[in-house]
């Protein structure tokens, strides 16, 4: 997407087609694709089975919140001791089985 | 009978009866089909969005399970330089996109958002991009332009070839892009490799081919580079419009001529190179309606997702694919460029 007034652009565009980034698994599918190439289906169903629910259930934010907060993969209202940032994304490359850049540049770094 | 209310490209309203809509649609598809020689829309894929561009409803969105991937450029100062001088930093603006905007794939860059002038700050850059990445979930991508422009006199070092083409000098202005091509791949990578050592998940190569051809080839030269340097990194190809301008005209990638290309064809010299994400670009006509610039950008972009192995997010931001070109994009127009592109052409993302 490009340059645009994010209230005439993100928040429609999110709104009419968008899976929602950490509000739902949005950032979990996109991780598929960027790290593994995954077209939307395949990337879609890989996290599903990964998460043990449905493809339709991936892009639902109250179902993904309840799960995100359970597996502590970062949420977008943080809870008290909860993971965020880093801390999520070294247990979302665990949860997915792939390697994430920052994570493995931080894990060196505290070795 | 009674009228429908739409949209121009430029965002202002317009009423068409039922015919004007179909015939816009019908010319749309048609236009875009002849000039990149791929099959025009369907019969069923015309009543489809004949539906989506006469529904009433103010916003209209896609059916559940259908929803797609949102990768962003430009965006980390959105807010701040470009467009509501709100003063947030960048990291900070990162993480409203994140947090409030439903981001998927998160873009970190600066002002210029070009290759060339980020190499003098690199280290100011990675500095952010490393506390992005420590406070931020979603993937983080950093974004910059080659835009080849930026490298000649009297801003950069090489000559001008707009003003040698003019003065009839061919293989001069020809010399002097494939010059700027040697400075743009040089530091693409640089910056690319610096962004990835920083612990980027990837880099955005925004607007390619805004300077033709050879900033295209620039842009694949450096995938080719970062791809065998880093062969995790992922590397998203946006492109700046729907076909390859020939500023230069005979420059080749894979024995295949790059001026003209449409994005079915973009796409597989992308891949070759190593991309992990392209995103087709279509050009608005500010003079057509939002149906007719539709029909023709998902025609385009169909042809581009059925030829893919990578993933195809579909630049929709203001000017493109059917999303007028108004610095306040009316959310009926959006919804339905968004709404049509995601359900016909069963792209990845946008």
């Amino acid at each position: 997407m490009g340059v645009g007034d994010p209230v005439g652009m993100e928040v429609a565009h999110v709104s009419a087609s968008g899976m929602g980034g950490m509000r739902t698994a949005g950032d979990l599918v996109a991780r598929m694709q960027i790290s593994r190439s995954m077209k939307i289906k395949e990337a879609k169903e890989y996290v599903a089975n990964k998460l043990g629910i449905s493809v339709q259930d991936i892009a639902d934010p109250i179902v993904m919140g309840e799960l995100r907060q359970d597996l502590n993969i970062g949420t977008v209202a943080p809870f008290v001791g909860g993971a965020r940032g880093i801390e999520a994304k070294l247990r979302i490359a665990e949860l997915l089985g792939i390697e994430i850049n920052c994570v493995n540049k931080f894990r060196d770094k505290v070795k | 009978m009674q009228k429908i209310y739409t949209r121009m490209g430029d965002g202002s309203g317009v009423e068409l009866s039922e015919s004007e809509l179909k015939r816009d649609l019908e010319e749309g598809t048609k236009d875009a089909a002849e000039r990149a020689k791929v099959s025009p829309l369907s019969q069923d894929e015309l009543a489809y969005l004949f539906d989506v561009y006469s529904d009433p409803a103010r916003f209209v969105g896609v059916d559940h399970g259908n929803e797609v991937i949102f990768s962003y450029d430009n965006g980390s100062y959105k807010s701040k330089e470009d467009l509501t001088e709100i003063p947030l930093y960048g990291v900070q603006e990162a993480q409203v996109y994140e947090k409030f905007l439903g981001a998927d794939i998160l873009d970190l860059g600066q002002i210029d958002y070009s290759f060339k002038p980020v190499k003098a700050i690199a280290t100011f850059e990675q500095q952010a991009l490393e506390y992005a990445l420590l406070v931020t979930t979603v993937p983080m991508f950093y974004g910059a332009q080659p835009n080849l422009g930026s490298y000649t006199q009297p801003d950069g070092p090489c000559a001008n070839p707009m003003e040698l083409l003019p003065q009839g000098k061919i293989a001069e202005a020809r010399a002097a892009q494939e010059e700027m091509m040697e400075h743009a791949v040089r530091d693409m990578v640089y910056v690319g490799s610096a962004m990835y050592e920083s612990g980027a998940d990837g880099l955005n190569f925004d607007t390619v081919g805004a300077a033709g051809d050879i900033d295209f080839l620039a842009t694949l030269r450096a995938i080719e580079i970062l791809k065998k340097k880093y062969p995790q990194m992922a590397m998203m190809v946006g492109m700046a419009g729907e076909f390859v301008l020939g500023m230069h005209g005979e420059v080749t990638y894979d024995g295949v001529r790059l001026a003209g290309l449409y994005p079915h064809k973009q796409i597989a010299l992308a891949e070759k190179a190593g991309a992990t994400i392209f995103g087709p670009a279509v050009n608005i006509n500010t003079d057509k309606s939002c149906a007719w610039n539709a029909a023709r950008a998902i025609t385009f972009v169909k042809a581009c997702v059925e030829v893919s192995h990578i993933p195809v997010h579909a630049n929709m931001g203001m000017g493109l694919c059917g999303i007028p070109m108004a610095d306040c994009p009316p959310v009926d127009a959006v919804s339905r460029a968004s709404k049509a592109m995601v359900e016909i052409t069963r792209l990845d993302g946008l």
